[in-house]
């Protein structure tokens, strides 16, 4: 790992072409900690991944251990698993899918085995047709392999998992949502409350949805202890997360480092990291935490990824993304194309959202076309206001999901940061950059 | 009548009796149609209805909700180019514009032959390989415009035929088994849905 001697929980196997393979993986201690799993009693397993503190690694950063021990007691309780990763610039669950199936189907097996629910669904963005082919086969084997099914391993334990595709649509990565597509409905994320599936989930009993990378943790806490993976990073950040650097950096790519003792710098510049910027120039912002987070800038580079260090400065780790933007970069474009992106992906359901998303795509479009006006800023910000009133950081909610409140992240903290660059594109009808 | 032949309908039957309750096979099944016409026919969303129990209207209504789901014939290929942020950052509009051009057809349209669909994709999370394509949700890592032309003779000359099925094959490994825990598990469940619901 580079620079911490912090274990590779995520990224050890995926040097092996094969990684994906039911043969590499027991080659490479594979379904141990499932084996190790299942002499211990479910309130145990559960017990360490409490102690892990394992946060949550689909963009809300919930403790996956107390959203566990929320599961109230059922006939009927079911296991999803958040595999639609779409959050623009986040490609590191993608990865896990098709690189190490069979790790994920090991956290997955052995929290069903701690939640005690005997029925699970792997949801997989459905524009990953080689993940979706690698997991069906991966679960195939685990299958063959006594893994999965009845009786697991002779424990007495019995599961079954299915692989369900998804069909394109961004907002069904919010669990409600995904909830909804996985009755087999349009992706509405529901009502709140109640808040959690863990109370009302899939068909209408109690379910917990939790994300790939968290599912892939799972069997190394188990075969390690939870407290092994706490000793990892620093305050609530505890453990090593996958972060999906992008951008104008020398080498893009998915990095593993532990939580809190790496910095923003650290990712983007440090040689076995991002390696710094392209062509010798400089950065001018990057988006910390996925394009539903506010913009950072060079000041914040020192800033380590840790999730309430990230939080409290003024935005979020969000879904492990970094998007490097360099001094070529129009920031008014930039702001544009991840404006568009909400407007097309907004599913309609409330005013501010459905409404605000299209209004701010015209504006920040004739902007950056050159037929700017000269309220147009202010425009933009009270659009952005009545989405998400105040503008304050961690922002109001007034619609359903937190896609809405998301829209005004690039715009407030673009125009914070770059007014004049958006000026010049009004008053003089030209970027003036590039 | 039936609208899937006859190895559509045992894996359609399949894919139903996955799921606690049958309506979770419908957007499966859509999948199902497309690999087997390319798209969803009016008689697939009929067909589809039937076997999991609801409308053919709530088949089309759900069906329109996603992108991947086609109401309308498209092309042998359906070629995605992501336009999102990291791929903005490195020549994603221009690669785009490129394509118009070579193809001949705007973004959303179909080649007069055909054998070509354009697409402006949102992150397709291939975003270190910028900008990114993918032919029928293949990715094909396939950057600069050379490199895009020659992938379009290719396919046109019917290469890539191992990687890249034509549109509407998402996965090409079937499950080999049903649910092995207990097939008395499903109807309890339904009883304890009724009875809760
Ligand atoms: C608009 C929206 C999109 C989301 N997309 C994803 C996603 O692609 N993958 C994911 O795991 N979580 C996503 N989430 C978060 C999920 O709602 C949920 O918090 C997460 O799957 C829980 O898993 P975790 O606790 O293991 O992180 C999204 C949330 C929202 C509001
Ligand atoms: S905030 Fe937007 S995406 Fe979320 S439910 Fe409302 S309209 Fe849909
Ligand atoms: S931004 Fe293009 S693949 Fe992610």
């Amino acid at each position: 790992m580079p620079l911490t001697d912090a274990p590779r929980i995520m990224t050890a196997r995926l040097g092996d072409p094969d990684s994906y393979t039911i043969e590499r993986y027991l080659e490479t201690g594979g379904y141990q900690a499932l084996r190790k799993a299942l002499t211990m009693t479910p309130a145990e397993v559960t017990a360490e991944v409490d102690a892990a503190s394992l946060l949550g690694r689909g963009g809300a950063g919930f403790p996956a251990g107390r959203k566990w021990s929320m599961l109230k007691k059922d006939p009927v309780t079911y296991l999803v698993v958040n595999g639609d990763e779409s959050e623009p610039a986040t490609f590191k669950d993608h990865l896990l899918i098709e690189r190490i199936p069979h790790q994920v189907l090991e956290g997955v097996i052995i929290s069903a085995y701690a939640l005690q629910v005997t029925r699970a669904f792997v949801y997989v963005r459905g524009e990953f047709a080689l993940g979706l082919e690698r997991m069906e086969q991966a679960l195939n084997d685990a299958y063959h392999h006594g893994a999965v099914g009845a009786d697991i391993f002779s424990s007495g334990f019995s599961l079954d998992i299915v692989v369900h595709p998804g069909a394109g649509a961004y907002i069904c990565g919010d669990e409600t949502a995904l909830l909804e597509s996985l009755e087999g409905k349009r992706g509405f994320p529901r009502i709140k409350p109640p808040y959690y599936p863990a109370v009302i989930g899939l068909y209408h009993q109690p379910t917990v949805v939790n994300n790939v990378e968290t599912m892939a943790n799972i069997p190394w806490i188990v075969a390690n202890g939870g407290a092994a993976f706490a000793a990892l990073g620093a305050g609530r950040s505890c453990g090593t997360r996958m972060f999906a650097l992008s951008g104008h950096v020398n080498r893009p790519g998915p990095y593993e480092v532990e939580m809190v003792k790496v910095s923003f710098r650290d990712l983007i510049y440090a040689e076995e990291l991002g390696g710094g910027i392209r062509g010798g120039r400089e950065l001018k912002a990057f988006i910390p935490g996925g394009v539903s987070s506010p913009w950072f800038g060079p000041e914040h580079l020192d800033l380590p990824l840790g999730q309430d260090e990230v939080g409290n400065a003024g935005s979020m780790l969000g879904s492990g993304a970094i998007t490097v933007m360099d001094d070529s970069t129009c920031m008014v474009r930039a702001a544009w194309r991840i404006t568009k992106f909400f407007s097309r992906e907004s599913c309609g359901q409330c005013t501010p959202c459905r409404e605000g998303s299209g209004w701010l795509e015209r504006v920040l479009r004739r902007i950056e076309h050159g037929d700017g006006r000269e309220d147009d800023l202010d425009l933009l910000l009270d659009v952005s206001d009545n989405i998400s009133p105040g503008l304050r950081w961690p922002p109001q909610q007034t619609t359903i999901c937190v896609l809405g409140p998301s829209i005004p992240s690039s715009i407030h903290s673009g125009i914070a940061m770059f007014k004049d660059e958006f000026l010049l594109h009004v008053k003089e009808g030209r970027c003036p950059v590039g | 009548m039936s609208y899937f032949n006859a190895t559509m309908t045992a894996r359609a039957r399949q894919l139903v009796s996955l799921y606690p309750e049958p309506r979770s096979a419908l957007v499966p099944l859509c999948h199902l149609a497309q690999e087997q016409d390319g798209w969803l026919t009016p008689e697939a969303m009929e067909e589809i209805a039937e076997l999991v129990g609801v409308t053919p209207a709530e088949v089309r209504g759900t069906a329109t909700f996603y992108d991947m789901l086609h109401t309308e014939p498209v092309g042998r290929y359906v070629v995605a180019v992501c336009t999102n942020i990291a791929c903005l950052l490195d020549g994603a509009i221009e690669l785009l514009a490129h394509a118009q051009e070579r193809l001949g057809i705007p973004v959303g349209a179909t080649t007069p032959d055909g054998l070509f669909t354009l697409e402006e994709a949102e992150c397709l999370a291939d975003c270190d390989h910028p900008p990114c394509v993918q032919v029928n949700h293949r990715f094909v890592r396939t950057t600069t415009a050379e490199a895009f032309d020659r992938l379009v003779e290719e396919l046109a000359a019917g290469g890539h035929a191992e990687n890249i099925p034509t549109h509407g094959t998402l996965v090409r490994v079937r499950r080999s088994g049903g649910l092995r825990v207990d097939p008395g598990q499903i109807a309890r469940e339904r009883a304890a849905q009724e009875g809760s619901g």
